[in-house]
């Protein structure tokens, strides 16, 4: 299974914000989608960073005037982008070792989504389920059949 | 919209699709306590089941049983199955707006990905996908030809159906005749000529899609020895720290069982079933009247992306295998329904969550939700789209919660199935799949096999007297 499918249930827009912008208006942002990170991008629409919710809990444990910050002073630059192809099990893996709970999914050098661990394990428990759900449908069926 | 999912007005909806999604998406909209809920399940095909019974292969029955949780669907009161009604064509979107509450499209993936290379269309290259169909006896395929009198046949890819695929293949007439496998196809595969056949994949043996067990059928048919080559699947070290780090026993114990298979010498079975790795088709090449006669193929290798994932890479090595008929199973999408947004880049209905979404204003429509693989792709075993339809679900009677459903003039049983039998005089019942069900098991239990398949609508008209 591959991260395309977790991009699939998402609408076809990842929530973006420009460097320039200040915190307040990231704050709006992350409220207002009920998400947990922004993707940073430059006039060209490039991702240039990420900022998460926990830069700015950084910033505001130390600095009153958080709010007035700009974006591209709190981002994380460098950011470790996944592709559509990816498989969950891999990302999920790297995600996890490297703590990183957002991930940003470029197809041919455009952004096409974000991925959240809470996505990550929400697929798999579902997988989980399903796949109990069907070996159980099969070894309660009293039919028998000829397959195996 | 105080009273909709009450007894005066109970909350009507149509379900587009009879899988496995259609009935797990009626089951938990028809078991939620406090609404009153009438489902209609619309599918094109006069059958029920979608793929459970036109795409799980035929010497897989013990899949088939999950079709008893959906007779138990379909036998609860205030549920009705409408078979041989087409959306888009015998009722329409305005159509289910004005009977209807809430829509919901369940209508899967239902057409292949193609591989983009030269001599694709050639004659004898076909999607897995269409064979499928046919050896299944799916009402719109009962006159395909594969040329089975080929020597060697290719089947692109390693996932769930191209393994199918080869092993169907590779079944002795006297396997297959113990199923429900479609008359026709159990006529022209008991004719077969071909002696080899291969399963391709681009990647190595740790990344292949197969599960353990069906890896381990294929080194068990009667008349086919299996065939691996020793070089192709020992583990890359890419692979090996992979698998290492997750601690994958399946993978593991996968790699451990195609290494056995690598070392076997042939046991003289009449037929040839070769699973390759890490090659990939660049070109199929025909002879002067078009069909294909063979193949090139160049090597890949792996590399790891950004995420640890191991995706696969062309080298400059290339080799051709002769092949007379080719199958690729690369990957399915699903097809875009009249009037219902589409993300063209999953191939699915645009949503969120299985709400619908308006592609100018990116807010869900009201009363239009989707489900299944044609909500997420498709990913996932049968039970896999249970949990899925229950999130579509909960979005349901969220939004009927607030009153954001559609205000249907005629929302009554009766009125949407007066729309039917005025549209489509001809419609199946549930009542009349049970006694079709009824038929094909008899004929079945005659010849010692589960069912014979009805495949043509005359056919079945004609059974049930119509």
């Amino acid at each position: 299974m591959d991260i395309a499918r977790i991009l699939a249930t998402k609408g076809d827009t990842a929530v973006t914000v420009r460097p320039e912008q200040n915190i307040r208006e990231a704050l709006t942002l992350l409220g207002r989608h009920n998400i947990g990170a922004l993707i940073v991008v430059d006039t060209a629409g490039a991702p240039v960073g990420i900022l998460s919710e926990r830069d700015i809990v950084r910033e505001a444990a130390k600095n009153e005037a958080v709010f007035t910050r700009r974006v591209v002073d709190l981002m994380t630059r460098d950011v470790i982008t996944g592709q559509p192809h990816d498989d969950l099990t891999a990302v999920a893996h790297t995600m996890t070792e490297k703590r990183i709970r957002h991930l940003p999914v470029m197809d041919k050098g455009k952004l096409v989504g974000i991925v959240s661990i809470g996505d990550i394990l929400k697929v798999q428990r579902d997988h989980y389920r399903g796949e109990a759900d069907t070996l159980q449908a099969m070894i309660l069926d009293t039919e028998g059949g000829s397959g195996r | 919209m105080a009273g909709v999912g009450t007894a005066e007005q109970p909350l009507r909806v149509a379900i587009i699709g009879a899988g496995p999604t259609g009935f797990y998406a009626a089951d938990a909209l028809l078991r939620k306590e406090g609404v009153l809920v009438e489902v209609d399940l619309y599918d094109r095909l006069p059958t029920p089941y979608g793929l459970v019974r036109l795409g799980v292969a035929p010497d897989h029955q013990k899949i088939k049983s999950v079709t008893a949780v959906f007779d138990k669907v379909a036998a609860t009161p205030r549920f009705r199955f409408f078979g041989g009604v087409e959306f888009g064509k015998d009722v329409t979107l305005v159509d289910l707006r004005a009977h209807y509450h809430q829509i919901l499209y369940s209508t899967g993936a239902q057409t292949d990905r193609r591989m983009e290379i030269p001599g694709e269309d050639l004659t004898r290259s076909h999607p897995a996908t269409e064979f499928v169909a046919w050896y299944n006896g799916h009402p719109d395929y009962p006159d395909s030809e594969f040329d089975l009198s080929v020597e060697r046949a290719a089947v692109v890819g390693v996932g769930n159906v191209a393994v199918d695929v080869a092993r169907i293949l590779s079944r002795t007439p006297e396997e297959l005749a113990r199923t429900d496998i479609a008359d026709h196809a159990l006529g022209a595969l008991s004719r077969s000529r071909i002696r080899e056949v291969y399963l391709l994949g681009r990647r190595g043996p740790a990344q292949a899609a197969f599960t353990n067990p069906e890896i381990k059928e294929l080194g068990e048919l009667a008349g086919a020895d299996i065939e691996v080559r020793p070089e192709e699947v020992e583990l890359d070290p890419l692979s090996r720290a992979a698998i290492e780090k997750s601690q994958d026993r399946a993978t593991l114990k996968k790699v451990e069982i195609l290494q056995g298979y690598a070392r076997q010498r042939p046991t003289g079975k009449p037929r040839k079933l070769v699973v390759r790795f890490l090659v990939s088709p660049v070109e199929l090449i025909g002879d002067a009247t078009g069909r294909v006669v063979k193949m090139r193929l160049v090597k890949n290798e792996l590399y790891a992306t950004q995420t640890g994932a191991l995706q696969p890479r062309a080298t400059d090595r290339f080799e051709e295998l002769s092949v007379g008929l080719v199958f690729r199973s690369v990957g399915y999408r699903g097809v875009p329904l009249p009037g219902v947004p589409f993300n063209e880049s999953w191939g699915v209905i645009l949503n969120v969550k299985g709400r619908v979404i308006d592609p100018d204003t990116k807010q869900p429509l009201a009363g239009e939700y989707t489900a299944g693989w044609i909500k997420r792709g498709p990913t996932g075993v049968i039970g896999t789209n249970k949990p899925d339809a229950a999130e579509t679900v909960e979005c349901m009677f969220e939004d009927l919660a607030r009153g954001a459903v559609l205000q249907p003039s005629q929302p009554s049983a009766a009125a949407a199935e007066a729309l039917v039998r005025q549209r489509k005089p001809t419609f199946f019942s549930w009542a009349d799949w049970l006694r079709l069900n009824e038929i094909e098991v008899s004929r079945g239990r005659a010849q010692g096999r589960p069912r014979v398949k009805f495949v043509r609508v005359e056919e079945m008209l004609a059974a049930l007297g119509r």
